[in-house]
């Protein structure tokens, strides 16, 4: 009896893994060819205009930046952060401060313009480090407190940018609620953007990023390789001892430490490297926008980069790729437009007389708007009720929340025993 | 096998005591584990026996006394550093990585003794892949070890509860441990499981691994121990070779007054 069981379930579970692995690598290939492919479908939807889409794509691609990192802090290692934009912050203030005329006015009294490509990595080591500082004495923590103190960290950093700016005790740093404004845009090389482009060779348009609205296709460009870069890099880590054991100390951290890890270095190392993708997507973002704001950095952000993570299926990169595209085209494209296609619907089926306001009724398009979040959150809990596990889990997460969780499995199976 | 004539100490703990607030679990514990031989721990339920194995391997810090291990202490170590010396450890309930593979299980048990570091692993130098086959080679052959091959790409948390008990092992040899520790590794177990078992714990010994071993079964202590002490209420009440501890009086009273 035993045995048969056995071998059923280990042919399920083989068939199990193989389709899983052929599923993301149909949607990596599918994604690859939506990526490439996307510029051409802008502007084919709005007859030739088609720039504005693609800039919209490619701030879609911070959140995807953001989700891979957060996905390695929660997925991968199992600690809630729910603090994560905090480190996007600090990402986009280091490379705005570096990068425009705002230290002229500090104690610095001295402009800094250092390159965007330099940034890049400066803003990740800036916001690992302060991975670290917030991680080495609250790792200790467990669960629940550690989210809350990540919750704070995501708080505080806001309000400590807001604070340093004019009138400052220590000067004038980050121009308070103001933000920064005027952030350099990333310049190539000489040898890249160089005299060769242009006239003899049409084909290749000036890749300068100076004139974000002109170029989103630059920007878009450089935001592809970014997250390709990133997904190869958090996979690397994924298969490798540094993951092995991230996922060790999430499974079991008892047990994981008798295996010879040490669990709050591991731990220590998710959340720098959680920070540091975080880090990379803020320079990329200020310098897109050309603008830093605190504003921009507030707990929905937080909130809402972890719903991708969860939606599209915790510890899976493809599935929280697809989640962060999904949650953001929800976001920023259906609900924004959600008012005007309500009462573009009520018309058509002659219920325009809901369309005007009177009395207490403040009209359909307003009344939508004000239900944004509600149909928001209405769209989550229909998810989530429908795929508890994400979109597209990881087998493990599939696995768990089918077969309940894993003490009871080990009685199960006690039990199994003749 | 060991050799009598100059049995030298591989674990030695002097005069250890753990308390638990107004609880003593552990009380002025003293003995030496001689390379090469299966010490065995035994004791009735509550007698401190895990307590002192946690004591061990750096779970807890002892209130007083003193652990050395291969002549260098290790009292009041970190887990993961006393893992890193050499002492391996499996648990009374099994504590696997339900949602990791069999095999990865293995591998997590080899981290400490791994080189990659993080910019290896990133890029995946070759270092790094060199060493993941090195590391998956390694892991394979354990698993044939401990006889579960055909379970490599399964979750530990869908093998057998026989199967399970084995990984456990495998992945604390996985760390070339000196010293291993195994927590009751038959419990819960058929009698001809608890046979494959301890068959698979002289095995382990034969390899050259001293064995401290906690075990309930009298029958299975007896047969496959070099060495017993018994421990009732945190204390030591005997020590000595099977035959000597089967016949001390204060043992048979320990057991027979708590079944009783």
């Amino acid at each position: 009896m035993r045995p048969r069981r056995t071998f059923q379930r280990d042919t399920a579970m083989r068939w199990a893994t193989g389709w899983v692995g052929d599923r993301n690598r149909t949607i990596y290939t599918l994604l690859i060819i939506l990526a490439l492919l996307f510029p051409a479908i802008a502007d084919v939807l709005t007859g030739g205009e088609g720039n504005h889409l693609v800039g919209t794509a490619a701030d879609a691609g911070v959140f995807v930046l953001l989700a891979i990192g957060l996905n390695v802090v929660v997925g991968f290692a199992g600690l809630l952060d729910l603090g994560y934009a905090a480190f996007f912050a600090i990402g986009a203030y280091t490379y705005g401060m570096f990068a425009s005329g705002q230290l002229l006015g500090s104690p610095l009294h001295h402009e800094f313009h250092i390159p965007f490509w330099l940034m890049l990595i400066v803003g990740m080591l800036v916001a690992a480090g302060f991975g670290i500082i917030l991680g080495a004495p609250t790792l200790r923590l467990r669960g629940d407190y550690l989210a809350i103190v990540t919750l704070g960290f995501g708080e505080i950093v806001p309000l400590v940018v807001q604070y340093l700016g004019p009138g400052s005790p220590v000067g004038n740093w980050t121009a308070g609620v103001n933000g920064i404004a005027a952030i350099d845009p990333p310049k190539l090389p000489f040898f890249v953007a160089g005299p060769w482009v242009g006239a003899p060779i049409q084909v290749v348009k000036n890749f300068d990023f100076t004139n974000p609205l002109a170029y989103p296709m630059d920007f878009y460009l450089l935001m592809l390789v970014l997250v390709a870069v990133c997904v190869v890099l958090a996979n690397n880590l994924y298969n490798s001892r540094i993951g092995r054991a991230w996922m060790a100390v999430r499974e079991d951290e008892v047990a994981a430490a008798a295996s010879g890890i040490n669990t709050v270095a591991m731990k220590l190392m998710a959340f720098a490297i959680g920070a540091s993708f975080a880090g990379l997507a803020g320079s990329y973002y200020g310098a897109k926008l050309s603008l830093v704001s605190a504003d921009n950095f507030h707990f929905i952000v937080s909130v809402t980069i972890l719903i991708m993570v969860v939606l599209g299926g915790m510890g899976n990169i493809p599935g929280v790729i697809v989640g962060a595209l999904l949650i953001y085209v929800t976001q920023f494209f259906v609900l924004t437009n959600l008012p005007d296609w309500v009462t573009g619907l009520a018309s058509l089926v002659g219920l325009s007389g809901l369309n005007q306001s009177h009395g207490d009724w403040v009209g359909l398009h307003d009344e939508v708007q004000r239900l944004n979040y509600l149909i928001f959150g209405l769209i989550l809990v229909v998810v989530m009720v429908l795929r508890p596990q994400g979109l597209f889990p990881s087998r493990i997460r599939e696995q768990e929340l089918e077969k309940g969780i894993a003490e009871e499995s080990v009685f199960d199976l006690r039990e199994e025993q003749p | 096998m060991s050799t009598p004539a100059a049995p030298e100490a591989i674990l030695e703990l002097t005069h250890v005591t753990k308390r638990f607030g107004g609880l003593t679990a552990v009380n002025d514990v003293s003995f030496a584990i001689n390379k090469g031989e299966i010490f065995s721990l035994i004791g009735p339920n509550g007698a401190g026996k895990t307590t002192l194995f946690n004591t061990i391997t750096g779970m807890y810090k002892p209130t007083s006394g003193m652990i050395s291990f291969e002549k260098r202490e290790v009292t009041g170590l970190k887990p993961y550093r006393i893992a890193g010396r050499g002492i391996g450890r499996t648990f009374q309930q099994i504590r696997l990585f339900s949602y990791m593979s069999a095999v990865d299980n293995i591998k997590v048990g080899e981290h400490h003794r791994m080189h990659a570091k993080l910019w290896d692993s990133l890029f995946k130098l070759p270092r790094a892949r060199r060493e993941e086959r090195e590391v998956h080679a390694r892991a394979m052959e354990l698993l044939k070890f401990v006889g579960i091959a055909e379970q490599a790409h399964n979750y530990a948390r869908n093998l057998p509860y026989g199967h399970q008990r084995r990984l456990e092992i495998a992945r604390a040899l996985a760390g070339s441990p000196r010293l291993l520790l195994l927590d009751e590794p038959a419990a819960g177990a058929n009698p001809q499981e608890k046979g494959e078992l301890m068959e698979l714990v002289q095995r382990v010994r034969g390899q050259g691994i001293t064995i401290l071993l906690i075990e309930h079964d009298m029958k299975v202590v007896m047969g496959i121990s070099e060495r017993i002490l018994v421990v009732d209420h945190g204390e030591e009440i005997a020590e000595g070779k099977p035959q000597e501890v089967r016949t001390n009086p204060r043992v048979i009273e320990a057991y027979l007054g708590k079944s009783a």
